[in-house]
């Protein structure tokens, strides 16, 4: 189909005059949703097929999935608890996503500031008020994880080694060094089943936000993934940003310093993958052991690339899972359902909403109408 | 006009959402009444031939006890999914008795569990609970499962020709040790020349290193070997192929090795989850700690395997019998293999003896390092 044939409009009447700008973002907008909502329909109907071919009610699976992901204030604190650290290592893959490159250690940085966040303390532990000490565990957190990606950046950018296989392999030996001073070293004598840092203690720990269970990772969360998008969207860096990930030899070309952007989305990404991990330690464990490596960095991954590495898409995305994640254990429960089948909806899930981006500017819809041909 | 309607009509919704609630309560408390729901929380699948299937069978038993209805979920990591499980099952399920199957589930997350809901009653696979520490509707249930090693050892010792024995292991944490320095001295019992080579993996669940490991301790020339990982299923394969005798971990791995299986220390929970439920179905109050080995029936060894000889048969049963009597395993004269006195010559440290909480030792006989 011709694009824009489908419009009897003249072009130069009617919407276009009347919304030149404005009516276009709304359609983008609603591009945005059409389709990812009409992915979700599709999965769930793939979905259902397996679920009759299993003798199991869809029906009764897709209440229970309500019911257990949002169907009460408790189930919504469980899967807002879910989706907090997820929010973060997703913005881990986003931001340098949109510099161009393939991060997918997000879950090494989550471990290293992990970590940091667990040793920072220690020497002042009694001596500084709680607020201090968890300021000083935020920025080492956030300083480990933001190095470690960093590393990642200026290997990419000096040396040209592969981002993908150089992130990823890091996680290996963010793990171990994990291991080896939780063990070693750093290893409390009073944990001798379950090595751990000495604790940081009850009373330095962040309490949840009031009224809920749900940890103040998730406002962070959402409060960088928006100023990623103001950063993206809406700064010269940003610009300068997504034009080294469209084409970098273009923005060589401009005059653009693109290695500098390279490492600098790297920190930035570090930074917020090594903050989920100071609030996993402040909030949940309150010592570093090997608990930290619970696969949030790379749940983050698929989360990011859901939300099609758009910063502000990211929290709605981490809640679905979380979501999926919340209701999996009543699911599991209630219809005796294996664990797994969880992992294939979340599978099916993720195989149309990224087949489902090849819908996208082939409705004419959605289109811009000043963008069209003119006859 | 308009306004008294939607006033009415809220008013009429109002109601509705009132009784609805009203019956969905009475509906749940009476579903209390009858059943008492027990919640279980495993780390890994349910079959998985290790730690989880051992808590899974026992479950098993479990759900024949009248008046008990069983939720379980498995796969639940270490992490806030626990309490998020746990809240779940209490919320959603009307779980009265909750039991976490996992070493890290209980600090934070059990204890605060116990905190935030006081009438419920949380169980863990440990002796962690003091009484002055955490919360009295918390406590701990744990199988000294270092008395069923002990018997592998006995019978290990006898079913090897070379008396070169190995032993594949986690991590060297104290429970983990206590394993395998029972296991050896079980082996030294029949087999005074007997010695196990040690070689630890790192964590509770790296099968491709398991296997290596159970390779190389076959083409180091052991004949037999044992373990303690969280599920033996890849080392017990991996031996059987290699014509190794071997020893089980935590479940029964019996059908892996149809030709070298000899026995292997199983915990039996059933005791436990069956005693705590009829106890709560009665009314009755549950204790905070519930440990045994033989003793009070909460471990046991997998039926003799075709790789058990005839001798190591008897020699077990032998050491099964005695530990049912309370016999202590830790008799004097022992040296760990760095040449320290553990326990002096003729004296002796009982089955229970709070100084083996801490071990951070091997004994004599044993080739490996704590480090």
């Amino acid at each position: 189909m011709e694009k824009g044939a489908v419009s009897g409009v003249e072009p130069g009447t009617g919407l276009t005059e009347l919304l030149p700008q404005g009516g276009d973002r709304l359609r983008r907008a609603a591009e945005f949703v059409a389709v990812p909502a009409f992915a979700l329909l599709v999965a769930a109907a793939l979905f259902s097929a397996v679920l009759l071919g299993m003798g199991q009610s869809p029906l009764a699976f897709f209440e229970l999935l309500w019911r257990g992901a949002f169907g009460s204030a408790f189930s919504w604190q469980n899967t807002l608890q879910r989706a907090a650290p997820l929010i973060l290592t997703a913005l881990c893959v986003a931001l340098p996503a949109r510099a161009g490159l393939m991060v997918i250690g997000g879950e090494g940085a989550f471990v290293v500031g992990g970590l940091a966040a667990a040793i920072a303390p220690l020497p002042f532990l009694g001596l500084a008020p709680a607020p201090v000490l968890l300021a000083l565990m935020a920025a080492a957190g956030m300083l480990a994880g933001a190095l470690w990606i960093g590393l990642v950046g200026v290997l990419r950018h000096r040396r040209g080694v592969n981002e993908t296989i150089s992130s990823l392999l890091l996680t290996y030996i963010a793990v171990a060094v994990l291991s080896f001073l939780v063990e070693g070293p750093l290893r409390d004598p009073a944990t001798p089943n379950k090595p751990s840092t000495h604790p940081i203690g009850a009373d330095v720990m962040l309490a949840p936000i009031p009224g809920t269970s749900v940890h103040w990772g998730l406002v962070a969360g959402i409060v960088a993934c928006v100023l990623a998008h103001l950063l993206i969207s809406r700064t010269s860096t940003g610009f300068a940003i997504r034009i080294a990930g469209g084409n970098p030899r273009t923005a060589l070309g401009q005059g653009l310093p693109v290695g500098k952007l390279i490492v600098l989305c790297c920190l930035l990404a570090g930074g917020a993958a090594g903050l989920a991990g100071f609030f996993d330690v402040a909030t949940v464990h309150g010592a570093a052991n090997v608990s930290l490596v619970a696969g949030y960095g790379f749940t983050g991954i698929l989360v990011s690339f859901l939300a099609r590495h758009n910063a502000l898409a990211i929290p709605p995305v981490a809640i679905l899972f979380g979501g999926i994640g919340a209701a999996g254990g009543l699911i599991q429960r209630r219809l005796g359902l294996p664990d797994a089948t969880v992992a294939l909806l979340e599978g099916v899930i993720f195989v149309t909403l990224l087949t489902s981006e090849t819908l996208y500017g082939r409705f004419a819809l959605f289109q811009p109408r000043a963008a069209r041909p003119r006859p | 006009m308009t306004a008294a309607i939607n006033r009415r009509s809220l008013l009429k919704s109002t109601a509705f959402g009132a009784a609805a609630l009203a019956s969905a309560s009475w509906a749940g408390r009476a579903r209390a009444a009858e059943n008492l729901v027990v919640g279980v929380v495993y780390v890994g699948p349910r079959g998985d031939f290790g730690w989880s299937q051992s808590h899974a069978t026992a479950v098993e038993a479990l759900k024949k006890v009248p008046g008990v209805t069983v939720v379980e979920e498995e796969n639940v990591p270490e992490t806030l999914a626990v309490s998020n499980t746990m809240r779940s099952m209490i919320e959603l399920d009307g779980a009265k008795l909750i039991f976490g199957a996992s070493f890290g589930y209980f600090n934070p997350f059990m204890i605060d569990m116990a905190k935030q809901y006081p009438d419920v009653q949380f169980r863990h696979p440990t002796t962690l609970w003091s009484a002055d520490k955490h919360p009295a509707n918390l406590g701990g249930y744990f199988a000294y499962l270092d008395q069923a090693h002990y018997v592998d050892g006995v019978a290990a010792g006898l079913s090897s020709k070379t008396g070169k024995i190995g032993y594949i292991a986690a991590k060297p944490i104290s429970l983990v040790l206590r394993n395998i320095n029972s296991f050896m001295l079980g082996a030294r019992l029949g087999n005074p020349n007997a010695t196990v080579k040690l070689i630890f993996t790192g964590d509770w669940s790296l099968p491709v290193r398991e296997a290596e490991a159970a390779n190389a301790l076959a083409g180091a020339g052991c004949d037999v070997v044992a373990c303690h990982v969280d599920s033996p299923k890849v080392i017990v394969e991996t031996l059987e192929r290699r014509g190794v005798k071997s020893c089980g971990h935590n479940a029964s791995q019996a059908s892996l090795a149809p030709k070298g299986f000899i026995t292997g220390a199983e915990n039996k929970y059933e005791t436990i989850y069956k005693g705590f439920a009829e106890a709560l179905v009665k009314g009755e109050k549950l204790p905070n700690v519930a440990v045994g080995g033989y003793d009070k029936d909460m471990v046991t060894n997998t039926a003799y395997g075709a790789g058990a000889t005839e001798e190591a048969r008897r020699a077990a049963d032998a050491a099964i019998a005695a530990l049912k009597t309370g016999k202590p395993i830790f008799v004097g004269p022992i040296n760990d293999n760095k040449g320290n006195v553990i326990v002096a010559a003729g004296s002796s440290l009982g089955n229970y003896a709070p100084e083996l909480e801490t071990t951070n030792y091997l004994v004599e006989g044993v080739e490996g390092s704590v480090t």
